[in-house]
């Protein structure tokens, strides 16, 4: 009996949703600053689609978002 | 008259808080220039909660948290999934290599991505046509749960709440919010996680407890009338905190359909995959996997937690389960919850909670139905290019719009967490094997990934047609040919969701015929994963 239940795999889920929350949550804080080595380059190709997914929108929705 | 003036309050207040975040995102990025500024200062959180939002939507909430009122905390493995799939592999394993790809291809929609990826333009009409015949079911769903909300709320008659609902989601989605701006997305998804927050402080103060409560809910099995559950006893229930009996036809319904369509389908959402490419960097993916898993357990933790646990709230005041108390219809037990255990006040709040939940997640599907219709088939088909597909693309818009309300009219209840696990199932038999073999397998071959399209397509649509209980019956096509309602009555096949069926008939097909085709070019595939270490 684990927090009021009998089951394991029912007490079992009830902590790995806890447990895989933290993982997210660790593995966040812990990468919080990688994958920038080239951001500049990342950001611009980035821009780039982000431009052409606007005129999308704009030529074939009739719609133009100021935001993405 | 008082309530009305409090409910005007709340929305107007609603109303404004949106308004200004929209008006300050469109003040920060006027320019191209300054995305590229804003681009340097990434937004861990507004990405993650757009995708969030997006996700979690009144289909959760409403359709999976009642649901849980039947099965139980066993459902709580969908969140388990939710988070490791729909967050973890999703970011980490799927996002960073569908955003590079998405860029060296130029692709701006998920089957355009699919397509350019192995050079063949039946994959994007294909594909362009499984999503917008299939998803406005899912639409429906998301507009049905909303619905049901309103009505015990308001207390006011369900269709109307239904076409209210669909006019309101119609204004939103013409008057700009179509892409569904990702400002406000965050600001639903910000509002999303308190509400559920509070909600599940509340249930567990209401029953005594973690322990307490749980231990309530475990002791309820013995406690109700054995009428009360007979029909769920019959099938394999064994209590809510307890699995059903292993291979009964109620654990395949909660493991095959509830927990592994949705927590595996996401992975190839069309509108979510889209979503990688809107991402600045890699930084930004990185950081969203701490915020996007929080909010994911936030919602969907709470949602099952307090849909399982108001069987003793119900119990302890009108000696009912969840689902007698809810008339017997699995979407009305949350709506039912809150307006009998919650100040007024919160259920209000509560509304536009899950309006903001359905706003986004519609405003999303719309998107895609929009694009499907108009670049993915229309003008990929007839091969012109820019400008044409624009009233297309509306006209599909407005197609989806009015089939998702219809469907909400002849749609029987308790289908909302069904409807989602169908259309989840259908997308992971059709694009999971593709979208894999595309950013992962460089020998996977043109001729291999249609074949694996096409067969996991049709298997789980055959499926659906033929031997899925809760669909071939509702279709009644099996019946008009075959004489009976299914193929095979034989338990557990009815039961037996499309996607143990599809997704195995399409990844074995995949890297059977991808293995004994002749392999793309060195080019080709170059190009594709440039940058990709």
């Amino acid at each position: 009996m684990v927090l009021g239940i009998d089951d394991p795999w029912v007490w079992s889920a009830y902590i790995l949703t806890i447990l895989s929350m933290l993982l997210c949550v660790i593995y966040g804080a812990l990468n919080w600053n990688k994958g920038d080595e080239d951001e500049e380059a990342q950001v611009k190709e980035e821009m780039e689609w982000h431009k052409k997914e606007k005129e999308m929108e704009e030529k074939e929705l009739g719609i133009w978002d100021e935001e993405g | 008259m008082d309530n009305y003036i409090l409910l005007i309050v709340i929305a107007l207040i609603y109303i404004l808080m949106v308004g200004y975040v929209g008006y300050i995102a469109w003040k920060r990025t006027k320019s191209a220039d300054d995305y590229m500024v804003a681009g340097r200062e990434t937004h861990p959180f507004i990405m993650a909660l757009s995708y969030g939002a997006t996700f979690i939507s009144t289909a959760a909430i409403v359709g999976f948290g009642g649901t849980a009122g039947v099965y139980g905390m066993g459902l709580l493995w969908l969140t388990v999934l939710n988070i490791l799939v729909g967050i973890f592999i999703a970011f980490v394993l799927f996002g960073k290599r569908t955003r590079k790809i998405g860029h060296n291809l130029n692709a701006l929609t998920f089957p355009e991505f699919l397509s350019r990826r192995f050079d063949s333009k039946f994959i994007q009409y294909f594909s362009g046509a499984v999503i917008f015949l299939g998803m406005p079911l899912y639409a429906s769903v998301v507009l049905i749960g909303m619905a049901r909300f309103v009505q015990t709320t308001l207390q006011v008659d369900y269709y109307l709440a239904l076409i209210v609902m669909a006019i309101i989601v119609a204004v939103y989605v013409i008057f700009g919010g179509i892409r569904g701006v990702m400002y406000t997305d965050a600001l639903q998804g910000t509002i999303m996680f308190f509400g559920m927050l509070i909600l599940l402080i509340a249930i567990y103060w209401l029953t005594g407890g973690v322990t307490a409560g749980n231990q309530a809910l475990t002791n309820l099995v013995n406690i109700v009338p054995a009428s009360a559950t007979a029909n769920a006893t019959a099938t394999g229930f064994t209590g809510w905190t307890s699995m059903p009996a292993l291979g009964s036809p109620f654990w395949w319904t909660l493991i095959s359909s509830l927990i592994l369509g949705v927590g595996i389908g996401v992975l190839s959402q069309p509108q979510l995959a889209v979503r990688f490419m809107t991402v600045k960097s890699n930084k930004e993916l990185n950081r969203a996997v701490a915020i996007g898993g929080l909010f994911i357990f936030m919602t969907t933790f709470a949602a099952y937690i307090v849909g399982s646990l108001s069987n003793v709230y119900f119990f302890q005041h009108t000696g009912m389960t969840a689902v007698q108390a809810a008339g017997g219809n699995l979407d009305s037990v949350i709506p039912a919850f809150i307006s009998a255990a919650m100040p007024l006040w919160f259920a209000y709040v509560f509304m536009i909670v899950l309006l903001s939940a359905a706003m986004s997640t519609l405003s999303a599907q719309f998107h895609v139905q929009g694009t499907a219709l108009g670049r993915d088939i229309y003008e990929t088909i007839s091969n012109k290019k820019k400008g044409s597909s624009v009233k297309v693309a509306r006209i599909g818009i407005l197609i989806a719009v009015v089939i998702a309300v219809i469907l909400g009219f002849i749609l029987p209840g308790s289908i909302v967490a069904v409807g989602t696990s169908i259309w989840f199932g259908i997308t992971a038999a059709a694009f999971l094997s593709i979208y894999t073999a595309a950013i992962y397998w460089k020998k996977a071959t043109k001729v291999g990934v249609i074949a694996g399209l096409i067969s996991g397509t049709f298997a789980s649509f055959f499926w659906l047609v033929f031997q899925y209980k809760k669909s071939a019956e509702a279709l009644g096509i099996c019946k008009a040919i075959t004489g009976q309602s299914v193929l095979i009555t034989a338990s557990p096949w009815p039961t037996i969701d499309p996607i143990v069926i599809g997704l195995p008939v399409a990844a074995i097909v995949t890297i059977v015929v991808c293995l004994i085709t002749k392999p793309p070019s060195k080019e080709h595939i170059d190009k594709c994963f440039n940058g990709i270490k």
